[in-house]
């Protein structure tokens, strides 16, 4: 191969589109961090800003970096995290239900401890209110990417271990070319859904309330807080125009053409009928930019890496160790969290006594109307999915049409649509307490949707053709083959929703639209108002009830479901 | 000095429910220069041996001695070949062979000179860039065969590399496998291949030793002093053959300390595989040879000896110098018609499983003549491991399903007698 001489000439020519693509995310990138620094320089706090449309792009980058911030935070969590619970057999049996507590604690739960943590390392400036939202947003995104991976590590066949091991390559190594890439699917699934969860409490993270004060900072969840605040309808649609537009092109840029590549990564050893091809992913494969870094910048980093650690590990391989000091780590180890466990335990329990019996009434109250929203608006949700899904699963030219349309509006996050909603809602009778049915139900029933699609999808053709022909009744369809087919996806779909209706009751029981308080009773709202009046007792206390309400209806209801699914259904 | 010795290998894996020897007391030794076959049906351990060897897996009791000294950690003279290939699916063939070497820490260039020659070695020329799923069975195996041979192991590791090929691939892969082999165009000083196919094993192997099952000890070793290639149609050939049958099937032609195996035990064997041969070996005048059989029906040892066993279990035949001959019951149950064998099934059963009997008992004297499944699983498990139990009562249940004997409700997890079978809500 003759390598084409070097000219301006053929290196414009050369240059794709993915080229031009990835250089306008780059200035864009350099303009908003440059933009935050001069906006860090400024500390004084107002809860206003300038909502004028124009500003719109920048605040939608402000947004999009601190969605970023905090997904290279939740990654590295993951990593760590994840390679724990699979490789310490001991840690294991704490943090993985630790995890499923950790993942049915609502967003705003975390403010107060988070935000009292970041103000004592950064007093008194802007940078740890950042740090705050960032980190937020983070505990809204990291625990379901933590579960997939932590999944994929323990579901590695057994084969390919032996053969990495055998080929003798060492941690680092067997990272990149074994774990990162058996995960790479089922992480990115979950990036995604972390990122749209990220959107729907974008407005929570980036203005909250705390102890009666109120913080702000510039961005596209703030803008729409703003407008819905001062009940700014021009404005509300302006930010939403903002927020779909760019949910557009994050899709588009970046989660298609990942999820096109990402195949590449299935552990499947017969090639699929048919693969979702991306033209954007074309684009960035013909790149200049990208080619250059892989060639020339990555593929001799890792080369230094790799011998890197090969010599680290080979100064180890004498295992000077012995098993009686693995043996007191580890128990160094566990001591010290099941002392924070406990000192965890302790903490709330002081703050319970502080509670009293009058708010526990209060809580139990919130907690059953609160439960029966959210089993409302599951139920509501499967009553149109149900059809529309099996209709869309069933019918390919269907499905070919309707799914990226569908794609597309159910990435709209829920809570931007909120204020629209509410101001065509809010006069009719049962105000928010019905409202916030229909709020939740905007915000979960896309993972009902879904899930049925899919299960639909993977009933088998022949026994859809058998049905014809043995002239089944519309009713015995659905029970001898429909609903067993799509039961197992209609369980998961039914836990992520009911998890994400309990979530999202913190943003859609208590709202603030124009000018005013709207509230109903309900947990969500007790945790909010909690969060903003800076009450912690009946902070923790909804917190650890809405918890275990979700782990206790996990464990009771869905994982017998689960269980009856996997037995009967598979 | 030997290259590789094992001394008293034993070998256990804990489940949830407890502890089970999967290996007892081995010992054996590789030469440089020869291929070693391990043969035995599965369960025999066959496969931890290599795992055992190449230091993935740590023996419970024992040591492994590669050149002299003890293995601790991963055998760094070794490579291997999987069953399944264990190809990384997201690396292409080059990137999967070099892989190989990665471990080794050599430079990028030297790694993929290494690795095209392995690569051209193998006869996948061609195929550098392909990834795994494009290519069929045979090449990925290929692929298997280059990402081992790179590394240039001492001893080579084969774990039933061709079981999951069909007939002609297979047979191909073999020669060109010996063609390196005699050739010496491979450095590797010895080969450890791991089959149940005894064919395979003769054809290939230089020494075979054969193992038994639960837990897994070697019985016996067979010298193979035939030249290659080998002829496969020829009377030693065929000679060495059959006496192997003959020794796998446990009836010995001479006197060989042979351990009985566990006598509770029945083959998971459903009754109409036992019917299609006790039926098949009648239309033969009622005696075949073994391994003819197994060839005929293209079946390896795995899947016809626990047929064969479970009509001795019944018996409906039994076992003589490795022909399979049909006892008088075996006949009439060949001769009759659909009901008659099923009343003959049940006798035969009746009389010479026990277990069964004792369910009847039970079902019987239960007024509602009905019993939960666990009960029998706790009575089994006092005889054996869990998954034992489980599995053995599985087979109780669709004999006497078949028989007519007792039934088993599904949904309610409980065993019963038909005539009084209440009807369900």
């Amino acid at each position: 191969m003759a390598r084409i001489a070097w000219s301006p000439l053929t290196f414009y020519r050369k240059f794709s589109l993915g080229d031009a693509i990835l250089l306008i995310i780059l200035i864009a990138f350099i303009y908003a961090i440059s933009s935050l620094n001069f906006y860090y320089t400024r500390p004084e706090q107002t809860l206003s800003f300038d909502l004028s449309p124009s500003k719109l792009p920048l605040y939608s980058l402000f947004s999009l970096l601190r969605m970023f911030f905090a997904y290279c935070l939740s990654f590295l969590f993951t990593i760590v995290y994840g390679y724990t619970a699979a490789y310490n057999k001991r840690l294991e049996k704490i943090l993985v239900p630790l995890l499923d507590i950790l993942q049915s604690i609502p967003v705003l739960s975390f403010l107060p401890p988070v935000f009292m943590g970041v103000l004592s390392l950064f007093p008194n400036s802007r940078i740890g209110l950042e740090i705050t939202s960032i980190i937020l947003i983070f505990t809204g995104q990291a625990w379901n990417m933590v579960f997939s991976f932590y999944h994929s590590l323990i579901s590695i066949p057994r084969e390919l271990r032996e053969a990495a091991d055998i080929t003798g390559l060492n941690k680092w190594q067997r990272f990149w070319h074994l774990e990162l890439p058996f995960s790479a699917i089922g992480l990115l699934w979950n990036s995604m859904m972390s990122v749209a969860g990220g959107w729907f409490f974008l407005m929570a993270c980036e203005m909250f309330t705390l102890m009666n004060q109120n913080f702000l900072l510039p961005g596209l969840g703030s803008y729409l807080s703003l407008a819905s605040l001062r009940g700014d309808v021009a404005h509300i649609l302006w930010g939403l125009g903002a927020l779909i537009t760019l949910i557009v092109l994050l899709d588009q840029l970046v989660w298609r053409p990942l999820s096109s590549w990402v195949q590449k990564f299935k552990v499947e050893f017969t090639e699929a009928e048919e693969t979702s091809e991306s033209t954007v992913l074309l684009w960035y494969r013909r790149s200049r930019i990208l080619s250059f870094l892989g060639g020339r910048v990555l593929g001799p980093l890792s080369e230094k890496l790799d011998s890197y650690f090969r010599a680290r590990e080979k100064k180890k391989v004498p295992e000077t160790r012995s098993p009686f000091w693995v043996k007191l780590r580890n128990a160094i180890f566990l001591t010290l969290l099941i002392f924070l466990l406990f000192y965890g335990f302790w903490g709330l329990f002081s703050l319970f006594l502080k509670l009293p019996l009058s708010s526990w009434g209060r809580i139990f109250l919130s907690a059953l109307a609160t439960l029966a929203r959210v089993a409302s608006a599951v139920l509501i949700g499967l009553l149109w999915t149900l059809p529309v899904g099996v209709k869309i699963g069933t019918t390919p030219r269907l499905a070919r049409i309707l799914q990226p349309i569908v794609q597309i509006v159910a990435s709209v996050p829920a809570t931007a649509l909120f204020p629209v909603v509410l101001l065509l809602l809010i006069n009719l009778a049962g105000g928010l307490n019905l409202a916030s049915i229909l709020l939740m139900l905007l915000g979960t029933q896309w993972y009902l949707l879904f899930n049925i699609i899919a299960g639909a999808t993977s009933i088998p053709k022949d026994l859809l053709e058998a049905a014809s022909i043995l002239r089944l009744k519309k009713w015995d369809l659905w029970r001898n083959l429909i609903f067993p087919g799509i039961f197992p996806y209609l369980v998961t779909g039914g836990i992520t929703a009911m998890g994400g209706a309990f979530n999202a009751s913190i943003v859609s029981e208590y709202i603030v639209y124009g000018g005013k308080v709207i509230k109903t009773v309900g947990l969500g709202a007790l945790i909010t108002e909690a969060t903003s009046s800076g009450n912690n007792a009946l902070l923790a206390a909804a917190t650890v009830t809405m918890a275990l309400m979700v782990v206790l209806i996990n464990r009771i209801f869905w994982k017998r479901l689960f269980k009856l699914s996997e037995e009967r259904y598979t | 000095m030997k290259l590789l010795r094992l001394e008293n290998i034993t070998v256990s894996f804990t489940f949830p429910e407890g502890e089970v020897d999967v290996l007892d007391n081995v010992n054996f030794y590789l030469d440089e220069g020869e291929i070693l076959a391990l043969l035995g049906p599965s369960g025999s351990g066959k496969s931890t041996i290599l795992r055992v060897i190449a230091g993935l897996i740590r023996p419970k009791i024992g040591k492994v001695i590669y050149k002299g000294q003890e293995l601790k950690g991963i055998n760094p003279g070794v490579s291997m070949v999987f069953q399944n290939f264990a190809l990384f699916p997201w690396l292409t063939v080059l990137e999967n062979v070099e892989l190989g070497l990665k471990g080794m820490g050599l430079p990028p260039q030297v790694r993929k000179e290494k690795a095209l020659k392995a690569i051209d070695l193998i006869g996948l020329d061609g195929f550098e860039n392909a990834y795994p799923k494009e290519l069929s069975g045979g090449m990925k195996q290929r692929v298997g065969f280059a990402r081992a041979l790179v590394m240039e192991p001492d001893i080579l590791l084969l774990d039933e590399p061709f079981s999951a090929l069909d007939v002609l691939t297979a047979e191909n892969l073999r020669n060109d496998l010996i063609e390196l082999w005699i050739e010496d165009k491979i450095p590797t000083k010895a080969i450890i291949l791991v089959t149940h196919s005894i064919e395979e094993a003769i054809y290939l192997a230089d020494r075979v030793l054969l193992l038994s099952k639960d837990p897994g000890r070697i019985i016996r070793e067979i010298k193979v002093e035939l030249p290659h290639w080998r002829d496969k149609k020829s009377k030693e050939f065929l000679e060495l053959v059959d006496q192997t049958y003959g020794l796998l099937t446990g009836k010995p032609l001479e006197k060989i300390p042979f351990r009985e195996r566990k006598p509770s035990l029945l083959p998971k064997v459903s009754v109409g595989s036992i019917t299609g041969l006790i039926e098949l070996v009648h239309d033969l005048n009622g005696t075949a040879d073994l391994y003819k059989l197994g060839e005929d029906l293209l079946m390896d040892v795995e899947d016809l000896l626990p047929i064969v066993e479970a009509s001795e279990i019944l018996g409906l035949a039994e076992v003589q110098k490795g022909d399979f001959l049909l006892t008088e019951a075996g006949k009439k149950f060949a001769e009759a018609d659909v009901l008659e064998r099923k009343e003959l099934f049940k006798e035969l059963a009746l009389e010479k499983v026990l277990p069964l009997k004792q369910i009847l008992r039970v079902l019987q004297s239960k007024s509602n003549h009905k019993v939960p499944r666990t009960f029998f699983l706790d009575l089994l498990r006092k005889r054996m491991s869990p998954q034992d139990a489980e599995q053995q009562l599985d087979i109780l249940i669709d004999w006497a399903r078949y028989a007519e004997i007792f039934e088993y409700d599904d949904d309610r997890d409980e065993l019963f007698l038909p005539e009084v079978a209440v009807p369900k809500d």
